[in-house]
């Protein structure tokens, strides 16, 4: 490897978010040594961006809480197409996590009596969130990092993975660059761990910066691993859509468990028309209990605003679409109501809600405790990924792991808000551990020079093309457009096949983008290096999508719109065949131990 | 549709030279979406960081007509656009290239700081116990997004380079996050007085005007872990200075 500056570590963590550091800080506490690249600078993935809090059932604000409610709750959300095993792991194992947080210095938000609170969140049966104000993702995210940096893992800040290199059926490598320079790297590695995050960057409204490219999905998938549910996305149901510039931007879950509630543009609260039956029994059909749920009353119902996202989503959807939305197309979302309820209401929700707060006035030249927000659906988090086993975490590649956002099962066809947090933490551990495992019984591997060579032409050929040639952010647009209107919250058909051919059509073009300038933070040149990574993603995603026929949590068909019980009992794998083909099957569930099918009874 | 024109600081560590571009812009539009559009349709390798486009996450700090901001939060209708708006890389640190700068001695400062170091757990199932006015300090300080723009601003770093000698407001900061720690047994005033160099910092409050998590640096860290030194230390001058500020 001369060309080449080589980088040698047992355990070669791919993302910083915070699966990604939580995996290198467990993995360095098995005493290996541990690389751990991401995209930007430490501490600024989209792990910062979480609001609302993470899940775990520690009961602290009702004592009724424990892991087979929160089980049931996921797998209820998830409506039974989750891996039941990494359930039941996470519910088990989040309570410990957040508390190791707390003696790694995080700060959350207290009871009366000092323990962490925990608040109300979209299907969760309980008050279960550990939070701090609207800015739970930057207290995780920077606990880990402050944590991390003096467990002697070396951080490569700023770099990019462009290729996985494999020797025989394993993973022995990476292959990427520095966004400085542009130099090209390579890391010689016995195991990988994939906590590369989502892929919302596929869609044009989406709450995910630009690193939300689906880079590991895409890194895994070509290196041979299978991946699992790309079908079932999460439209948020509350982004910003007004002023153009910031259509998309999260609102916070967190401001309808605070009381807020959605109306149209006639006033009327829409969300009592439509609760579906197996969530009638926990949700309130009137108002004022809907009120004192999320003001803590344990013996009330939760208002229909709170029921799961992908169904909040679809109501608003069919709102707007039938002409009852706000000026901007969008629907209303109203936490300045309280004021009837409580004094000093416009301090109360500067405290509960302060970056939301800031957000508008900042943004939208709005002020949420005098004035209703405008809101729509905005694509937020990938439920599908990586297909990992639920108790290693170990991708169909052997020493190939994947954790959090860019890994597939815990959440099923839905994600509950604050399972994604939890879920960083319990499966970074896991995978963390059992990649350092791996790596303690297995060797380096020799790198095949070939396949650094080939990875270097493809990465350097947008360079080379003619002056003439279009750039690549056009061709991004147009595939952001293309997926939100071809294979966006509601689907069909006819649309999806029109969409496998349009991917046909912009992966001819993605070949020929011309690239000007030179290698140094170029990010025309990043933005075409990563089109590989979104159009495999939309591939998978239309495909496996087209081959669910029924509609479950994030996938809605139209010309489909019931559950199937069939469906119920398969997950959709993809693949990537010899000829380089994506390649589709429908692979059972097993079944589920009587424990857990107990637990879910018992929580009905 | 009204036009705008961005003089843009272009170049790397070699020299610089601020380039004009002109460019559509609708309303509602931030700084960050001007650079995005700019680099987008004219200057396809024109580097700039950003993350969140939502002020949390602290990447896209510059100069904007030479005020040191968050491009993703600074809206067009806050800043006169009717002449040319200059956008520049902060100017504390190295640059690598257009708008992007060297932040990595911040991250080998933070690693100097001694770590977070609890007292055993007050419960037997290994929790503690805090009370939420015990920690509403602390919390106020850990809303830090580490956008630097403290750092860049304080003219301890800015013009007289002293990177060696002073940590700078935000690990004065993050020190105060630590140290005030109701949980935290560790002590760091030693070093806070020689190698961390809060000696250097006379107070000028640049650091706090310009935070935009409107963390009130000066007053609620840095003054009260001065005052932690002086009573440790029994600093004569220290004490002077205390004195005098006493009578303010
Ligand atoms: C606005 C917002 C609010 C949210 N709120 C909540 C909430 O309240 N509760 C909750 O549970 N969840 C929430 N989520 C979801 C949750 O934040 C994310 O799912 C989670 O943070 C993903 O974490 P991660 O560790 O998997 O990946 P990320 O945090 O996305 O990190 C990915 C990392 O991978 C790196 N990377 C990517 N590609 C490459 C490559 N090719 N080479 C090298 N490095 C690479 C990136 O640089 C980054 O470091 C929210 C999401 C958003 C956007
Ligand atoms: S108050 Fe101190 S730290 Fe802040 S800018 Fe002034 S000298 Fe620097
Ligand atoms: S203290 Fe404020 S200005 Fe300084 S880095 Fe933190 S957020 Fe930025
Ligand atoms: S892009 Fe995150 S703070 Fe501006």
């Amino acid at each position: 490897m001369t060309n080449y500056e080589t980088f040698e570590y047992d355990v070669l963590v791919i993302g910083a978010g915070g699966a990604g550091l939580r995996a290198a800080i467990e993995a360095s506490a098995a005493g290996v040594t541990v690389g751990l690249v991401c995209k930007s600078l430490l501490g600024k993935a989209h792990t910062v961006m979480a609001e609302g809090g993470m899940a775990a059932a520690m009961g602290n604000v009702d004592d009724r809480d424990n892991w087979k409610v929160h089980f049931a709750d996921t797998m209820r959300g998830g409506q039974y197409v989750n891996n039941w095993r990494m359930a039941e792991l996470h519910a088990k194992e989040a309570p410990d996590r957040v508390h190791e947080l707390e003696a790694w210095g995080a700060v959350f938000d207290r009871t009366k009596d000092g323990k962490i609170l925990q608040r109300n969140f979209g299907g969760h049966r309980y008050p279960r969130l550990a939070h701090v104000g609207d800015r739970t993702g930057l207290e995780l995210i920077r606990t880990l990092q402050d944590h991390g940096i003096h467990q002697g893992i070396n951080v490569h800040m700023e770099y990019t993975i462009v290729t996985l290199l494999k020797d025989g059926d394993r993973v022995v490598g990476a292959f990427g660059y520095d966004r400085e320079r542009g130099r090209f790297r390579v890391f010689r590695t016995k195991a990988i761990v994939m906590a590369t995050g989502g892929l919302g960057r596929a869609y044009k409204i989406t709450t995910n910066s630009w690193e939300g490219t689906g880079d590991g999905v895409s890194l895994a998938y070509h290196a041979g691993a299978e991946l699992m549910d790309m079908e079932f996305i999460q439209f948020h149901p509350t982004g910003m859509v007004w002023p153009p510039s910031v259509k998309g931007i999260l609102v916070t879950e967190a401001v309808r468990g605070e009381g807020g509630v959605l109306r149209n543009k006639d006033g009327k609260r829409f969300m009592f028309d439509d609760i579906p039956d197996n969530y009638k029994s926990q949700t309130s059909d009137n108002p004022e209990e809907g009120w004192r749920y999320t003001q803590g009353d344990k013996n009330a119902k939760r208002p229909p605003e709170l029921l799961t996202r992908d169904h909040v989503a679809r109501c608003i959807n069919r709102e707007v679409k039938e002409g009852r939305g706000s000026p901007h197309g969008g629907v209303f979302l109203d936490i300045a109501w309280i004021k009837e309820k409580i004094p000093n209401a416009a301090e109360h929700i500067k405290k509960k809600l302060p970056s939301m707060y800031h957000q508008f006035i900042q943004l939208a030249n709005l002020d949420i405790t005098k004035e209703p927000m405008e809101i729509g659906p905005t694509t937020h988090y990938a439920m599908g990924g990586i297909r990992v086993d639920g108790e290693t975490q170990m991708s169909s590649v052997p020493g190939l792991f994947a954790a959090g956002e860019c890994a597939a099962g815990l959440h099923g066809a839905n994600r509950l808000g604050g399972n994604s947090l939890s879920d960083l933490i319990v499966f970074g551990k896991r995978a963390g551990e059992f990649a350092a495992k791996f790596a303690k019984e297995n060797d380096f591997a020799a790198l095949d020079l070939t396949q650094v060579e080939a990875a270097e032409q493809e990465a350097l050929e947008p360079f080379g093309r003619a002056a003439a040639a279009e750039g690549p952010y056009r061709v991004q647009y147009d595939l952001q457009d293309m997926m939100q209107s071809l294979v966006g919250i509601v689907r069909r058909e006819d649309e999806m096949v029109r969409a496998c051919d349009e991917v046909e059509k912009l992966k001819a073009r993605a070949a020929k983008v011309v690239v000007h300038g030179h290698r140094e933070y170029n990010p025309g040149w990043h933005t075409a290096l990563d089109l590989k990574h979104l159009l495999t993603c939309a591939e998978a995603i239309t495909r496996c999508s087209l081959d669910r026929k029924e509609s479950r949590g994030g996938h809605f068909r139209e010309d489909f719109p019931e559950k199937d019980a069939e469906a119920a009992k398969v997950n959709t794998v993809v693949w990537k065949a010899a000829d380089g083909s994506m390649k589709l099957r429908r692979e059972a569930i097993t079944e589920m131990p009587a424990e857990l099918k107990q637990v879910i009874e018992d929580m009905k | 549709m009204k036009t705008v024109t961005f003089r843009i600081s272009r170049g790397d560590a070699t020299g610089s030279k601020l380039v004009d571009y002109t460019t559509e812009v609708s309303e509602g539009m931030v700084v960050l979406d001007v650079v995005h559009k700019i680099q987008a349709e004219q200057a396809n390798d024109m580097a700039c960081r950003w993350n969140c486009k939502a002020g949390k996450c602290g990447s896209c700090s510059a100069e904007i007509n030479g005020m040191p901001k968050l491009m993703c939060m600074t809206r067009l209708d806050q800043i006169p656009i009717d002449k040319p708006v200059t956008i520049e890389p902060m100017k504390a640190f190295p640059r690598l290239r257009d708008l992007v700068t060297d932040v990595s001695w911040n991250f080998r400062v933070k690693k100097k700081i001694k770590k977070f170091n609890p007292r055993p757990p007050d419960a037997p199932d290994g929790t503690w116990r805090m009370q939420q006015e015990d920690i509403d300090r602390v919390q106020e300080f850990r809303k830090c997004i580490e956008c630097f723009l403290c750092q860049d601003v304080c003219h301890v770093l800015r013009d007289h380079d002293k990177h060696e000698e002073f940590i700078g407001p935000r690990y004065l900061v993050y020190t105060a996050a630590l140290e005030m720690h109701p949980l935290d047994t560790e002590d760091r005033l030693p070093e806070l007085k020689q190698a961390h160099g809060i000696g250097f910092c006379n107070i000028t409050k640049c650091c706090t005007k310009v935070c935009p998590e409107h963390i009130t640096i000066t007053d609620n860290a840095i003054i009260p872990l001065k005052e932690r030194v002086v009573d440790e230390f029994y600093d004569p001058l220290g004490w002077l200075w205390k004195l005098l500020r006493k009578k303010e």
